[in-house]
């Protein structure tokens, strides 16, 4: 192997080795087992994965799942943006111990947050029993997966929309002010079209991790068939009834889309980078 | 995926009326953010310890003093054990390779690290089954010669591993990039060996990236659940770890005992994001004591 596609010559050692276990463990820990679960679906065949993932039950799954997650990324993209906002711009009481608290979700286990969410959304619970009388129930509903998944997503908002809000240059907002633009007009041609790049990064960061999200979920759903069960569930479902093959094909199914989804974040941050620098 | 978290802790400037809104619009959005953080971040927190001193400190410490939470706080802590620091050298490994060198193909190893972030944690532990579970690749071999790794203890620290594989690498990779290869160069010409270098050179200068990487390593691995839970094969006081167990209890409506197994694991994340920031506030106070007075940058 060439250390040398730079022109200069290299003179640190180590190159072989680090780059060699480098992709040793990459390949035996994460690309030879990812590849079971294509070799394994390739040999079903494409009717025979078709006919896994188009049943009505994981069909109603993607749909439960994909929804809530992109309705849990949209809460978030608005209020993550204004928590960002909040942050950033305005000095108040506790802003700091706040600042720390908004990673919460990264560091508290997805099974705590499943149960803490639970005894409080639930009809008897200190936040479910004001929606009961109503008639609405949050926890074991929909409404429950929604909750959870904002609270796991909620910190990626923040934390991309954050930095960008700190580097933006206060002249443009003057400049803006001084031509006769009103706060709101400033925000939405001058401050939104900036951190907009980064907006969007957070919004695709939250929604591709709640695709994926089990434990914080399964605890609060209810977990009934058709209704509030969501895909990585099914999956479960499937293993426990020893039907790997299924599981196998609903993975492949979410795996692709957990790939393509994290194209579009790396071409994202590219332009958010390309953005910021110019 | 990027979960890249830096924080740049500028107190919010003093700014004139032209760059701020009226003070009225500033209490409201205040209200409005904090209230969102109350209903989805503050309460649940809270909720966690209420329940689990609801009924007194006596049944809180008699659940985590039970033999089955003793052997699951055991399974948890020699997992992170193992985890942490393999996912630790490879991280500083591949980091070295990646920040120090150049070769082709570099954008894509990277984006190749980042895989494991983007994998549902079931299907994690699924990959597993599939090679080591009882229909799977090795499965008859592992029988035959009578060694266990899926519903055994091998089985939970791999997908451990993989779910907690990126946290170092992404920490360290973009930190040794900014910091280039000058002061390691210059050892190296004065005649220091690669374990010189890497000792009295780079490590005290990536110490605080390093740190932070296994702070947020570390309290995955402890916290794992989804993919744990598919591996495991929940044999109590066997392959139970704490979010194991605190979803058994729970589902057994043991609930005083599941929120008091749930209470160590919310102060791990306390302790997690209490180290988070110290080392944030270590890295920051450093960056501005080695700029020029005159010239600070966030």
């Amino acid at each position: 192997m060439s250390t040398l596609s730079s022109g200069r010559r290299n003179v640190l050692p180590g190159f072989n080795i680090s780059l060699g276990f480098t992709l040793l463990y990459l390949g035996l820990i994460v690309l030879i087992p990812l590849s079971a679960a294509f070799i394994k679906t390739w040999g079903m065949g494409w009717e025979g994965f078709w006919a896994v993932v188009s049943t009505p039950r994981v069909v109603a799954s993607y749909k439960l799942t994909f929804g809530t997650s992109l309705m849990a990324a949209s809460i978030n993209a608005v209020f993550g943006l204004l928590v960002a906002w909040v942050l950033v711009r305005y000095d108040f009481w506790g802003r700091r111990i706040i600042d720390a608290l908004v990673d919460l979700p990264f560091a508290l286990p997805t099974a705590v947050a499943g149960i803490a969410l639970t005894a409080i959304y639930a009809g008897n619970g200190w936040i479910g029993q004001f929606f009961e009388p109503y008639g609405i129930k949050i926890a074991f509903t929909p409404l429950g997966i929604l909750v959870a998944l904002t609270f796991i997503g909620l910190p990626f908002v923040v934390r991309t929309v954050q930095p960008v809000l700190e580097d933006l240059e206060k002249e443009l907002e003057e400049a803006a002010a001084s031509l006769g633009a009103n706060r709101l007009q400033t925000f939405r041609h001058v401050i939104l079209p900036a951190i907009g790049p980064a907006l969007v990064t957070g919004f695709a960061l939250a929604f591709a991790r709640a695709v994926g999200e089990y434990g914080s979920v399964i605890f609060i759903a209810g977990n009934v068939p058709m209704v509030s069960e969501i895909t990585p569930l099914l999956i479960i479902t499937k293993l426990e009834q020893y039907d790997y093959v299924g599981a196998t094909a609903i993975a492949v199914s979410m795996l692709v889309v957990s790939f393509t989804l994290l194209l579009i974040i790396n071409l994202l941050q590219g332009w958010a980078k390309k953005r910021q620098e110019a | 995926m990027s979960t890249t978290l830096s924080i740049h802790n500028t107190p919010a400037a003093k700014a004139p009326s032209s760059t701020t809104e009226p003070w009225l619009v500033r209490a409201l959005l205040i209200g409005i953010a904090l209230a969102f953080l109350t209903l989805f971040l503050f309460v649940p927190l809270v909720a966690v310890f209420f329940e689990a001193l609801k009924k007194g400190f006596g049944p809180y410490w008699a659940a985590l003093a039970e033999p089955d939470a003793i052997s699951a706080i055991k399974l948890t802590l020699i997992t992170a054990a193992i985890a942490v620091p393999l996912n630790l050298v490879f991280g500083v490994s591949a980091a070295w390779a990646i920040a120090k060198f150049q070769f082709r193909g570099k954008q894509f190893l990277i984006t190749l690290i980042d895989l494991p972030f983007s994998v549902s944690p079931v299907i994690a532990g699924l990959i597993y089954v599939l090679i080591f579970g009882a229909q799977g690749w090795f499965g008859s071999y592992l029988s035959d010669n009578d060694i266990k790794i899926i519903f055994a203890v091998p089985g939970i620290v791999l997908a451990t591993i993989f779910v907690t594989f990126p946290f170092v690498a992404r920490e360290l990779i973009p930190l040794m990039e900014a910091q280039g290869s000058d002061e390691e160069e210059a050892a190296r010409v004065l005649g220091a060996n690669g374990f010189q270098i890497f000792w009295k050179v780079t490590l005290p200068n990536i110490k605080w990236g390093l740190l932070y990487g296994v702070i947020l390593c570390n309290a995955r691995a402890m916290g794992e659940f989804g993919a744990v839970s598919v591996v495991s094969g929940h044999i109590r006081g066997l392959t139970n770890t704490l979010p194991l167990h605190v979803e058994i209890l729970y589902n057994e409506y043991a609930f005083t005992a599941a929120f008091a197994t749930a209470s160590l694991l919310a102060l791990l994340a306390l302790v997690t994001l209490g180290l988070k920031s110290l080392v944030e506030w270590r890295t920051h106070k450093r960056i501005n004591e080695e700029l020029p007075p005159e010239n600070p940058q966030p």
